[in-house]
């Protein structure tokens, strides 16, 4: 046996160049920095920078000492106060009732399945992943189906309570749309808390139970606790796409009445093409929206990252 | 094992709130259906003998292979075949070139100890955090403006998804890593290989079913994806399955558009089903619950 081989402590320097590991990250690295990195800093670049005279197309400014901060101030002064700011009232009001339905319906569900569901617990838990398996666009799609005005929706509403003038559902209605969210999301806030609540250990509740808790006190003070990470980590997960969603919208409605933050985003750029600047100022203010959620989500991989290498 | 059981139906009882058990099955059996009946619904009428998304007409596979000369089935319809070739070369692609980036990354960054370790580490976590629509006009942003060599179309969607793919490898690949430990190598170099067959002959094949269930993983996610592949669109030909979806349903769609969603579902499950296959397979040979897998994939999925 070779003797500098002797300790483990030793195999990163002596059995093995400095260079292999940073070597084996370069790819991903360089990767990231080219298509992920400078891609970010672009979003600057176009919203700090000038619109060209002649052909009205945005032109990137890659020095931040000649930023010109004119379209982001002006985007950021609609936010308060402006058209923009309506928008983004409505897009916190949509995300945040639909995040709390999902923790109401979620919550028992994912209790459910993880505690409770006894030996069909393979099958339940299969039947709350089907959803994952089932693209989003697509799931939206058979709602739009069965919500036409002549889906199934309405015969339902007809044939059971004699409904003959119903609304229609796909014009512009607030409730279809934070429906179409709770439809979309549910299932990712589901799995995480699932899996969280699945992590309790039986003997923590019996110990409860054996000081003298309730049932209720139980579940209060010991599991909801315990699965509080839980419950924090589904909702980062799902409001984060939920603030930048706009599928959803466009297809449950389609109208001016139920835009969000992401549909005006979208619609500078898949539909139109001149208006790089205002549109990468949008994203830079839908970032910051979000940018509270981004670090939590970031520490709370962290923390799972070094508890997985203990 | 009767003492076991016992308790554990004791416990049962004990930890639960709700007093009489029965509101919690039936709310989650409630859940389920509304769930899935929808997309049942839609699976059904992509099997419609008529036109209508929403009156039943009798069974009929005309929607999924029918009739060359009206060119209205997935098979015939050239619009239709154009977003399944598309999404399934994307994919295909995608899968083959992030899985190896991302598992070499894994193990760089699981065993870089040096200056820059950290700022990789948090280059590869931020793109799992990011919004995907911000991801979307970062890259629409880049190509159109700095690297416009590359056109919009099949080479900017491959692009973007090996960007947003990569992060995911090395989270299923590092989480394996960090169950393997370092012991096999070790006891692999105390026996005299070197550093380099340690790596290639002991530790690749204990992280080969990690590597699978990434290829699996990075497939899914490709497919499965639409912000990005619409904010990278080229040609009316580059249309993936999921932006032929959103471009059509709005427009009272044949049920054509039925079976291309089901096919979709159907190739996603397939390697969804692969992967979770490969986690069951991975989590038998080396501990590691049924939990932390689903975690994994339940925590990235979007």
């Amino acid at each position: 046996m070779p003797t500098n081989l002797a300790s483990g402590a030793e195999y990163d320097t002596v059995g093995q160049k400095r260079w292999v590991w940073p070597g084996f990250a370069l790819p991903g690295v360089v990767w990231l920095a080219l298509l992920f990195l400078v891609p970010f800093y672009a979003i600057f670049a176009v919203a700090m920078g000038q619109l060209d005279p002649i052909l009205q197309r945005a032109t990137p400014e890659w020095n931040p000492f000649y930023w010109d901060p004119t379209v982001f101030a002006e985007a950021f002064a609609d936010l308060f106060g402006g058209q923009l700011g309506v928008i983004a009232l409505r897009t916190i009001g949509y995300v945040f009732l639909a995040s709390a339905m999902c923790v109401l319906i979620g919550y028992p569900v994912a209790y459910f399945v993880s505690r409770k569901a006894g030996r069909w617990r393979w099958l339940w838990l299969l039947l709350i992943l089907a959803p994952f398996w089932i693209n989003y666009l697509m799931r939206m799609m058979s709602w739009v189906n069965l919500l036409s005005p002549d889906g199934q929706f309405n015969s339902l509403l007809l044939n059971l309570f004699d409904v003959t003038d119903p609304p229609s559902w796909l014009a512009g209605q607030h409730l279809v749309v934070i429906f179409g969210l709770i439809y979309g999301y549910i299932p990712f806030f589901i799995l995480p808390l699932f899996a969280a609540l699945d992590r309790i250990d039986n003997a923590t509740l019996e110990a409860s139970r054996d000081l003298g808790a309730s049932n209720a006190q139980t579940f209060w003070r010991v599991t909801l606790p315990l699965s509080r990470n839980g419950v924090m980590g589904g909702l980062v997960i799902i409001m984060l796409p939920m603030f930048g969603d706009y599928y959803t919208p466009n297809l449950l409605s389609g109208s001016p009445r139920t835009r969000m933050l992401g549909n005006t985003i979208d619609q500078l750029f898949n539909q139109t093409t001149s208006q790089g600047a205002v549109g990468a100022a949008l994203t830079i203010i839908l970032m910051l929206f979000v940018s509270g959620l981004m670090v939590y989500y970031l520490r709370s991989i962290n923390r799972a990252t070094a508890e997985a290498r203990r | 094992m009767t003492a076991g059981t016992a308790t554990r139906s004791v416990a049962s009882r004990i930890t639960n709130p709700w007093g009489k058990p029965r509101y919690l099955p039936l709310l989650t059996g409630l859940y389920v259906l509304w769930s899935i009946i929808p997309v049942a619904i839609a699976v059904r009428f992509s099997f419609n003998a008529g036109r209508s998304s929403s009156t039943w007409q009798g069974f009929s596979t005309r929607w999924y292979v029918g009739d060359p000369t009206a060119a209205e089935s997935v098979l015939y319809d050239q619009s239709l075949r154009f977003a399944l070739t598309q999404s399934l070369r994307l994919a295909a692609l995608t899968m083959l070139v992030a899985t190896p980036i991302g598992v070499a990354l894994a193990l760089g960054l699981t065993r870089w100890r040096g200056r820059g370790a950290k700022a990789s580490n948090l280059l590869m976590l931020i793109p799992l955090v990011t919004p995907e629509i911000v991801m979307g006009v970062a890259l629409f942003l880049v190509f159109d403006k700095l690297y416009d060599f590359v056109p919009f179309g099949t080479w900017t969607q491959f692009l973007g998804h090996v960007t947003f793919s990569i992060s995911f490898v090395v989270i299923i690949v590092r989480g394996r890593l960090f169950a393997i430990g370092r012991d096999y190598e070790e006891a692999a170099m105390d026996l005299g290989a070197s550093p380099w067959e340690a790596l290639r002959r002991v530790l690749l094949p204990l992280l080969a079913p990690a590597l699978l269930a990434s290829f699996a993983m990075v497939f899914a996610l490709s497919i499965d994806d639409f912000v990005i592949s619409q904010f990278l669109l080229g040609g009316a030909e580059t249309l993936t399955i999921p932006v032929k979806l959103y471009s059509g349903a709005r427009l009272a769609p044949p049920p054509s558009l039925n079976a291309l969603a089901t096919l979709l579902m159907v190739i996603t499950i397939a390697a969804i089903v692969f992967a979770g296959l490969m986690f069951k397979f991975l989590g038998k040979k080396l501990g590691g619950g049924e939990g932390s897998a689903l975690e994994t994939v339940g925590r990235f999925e979007i």
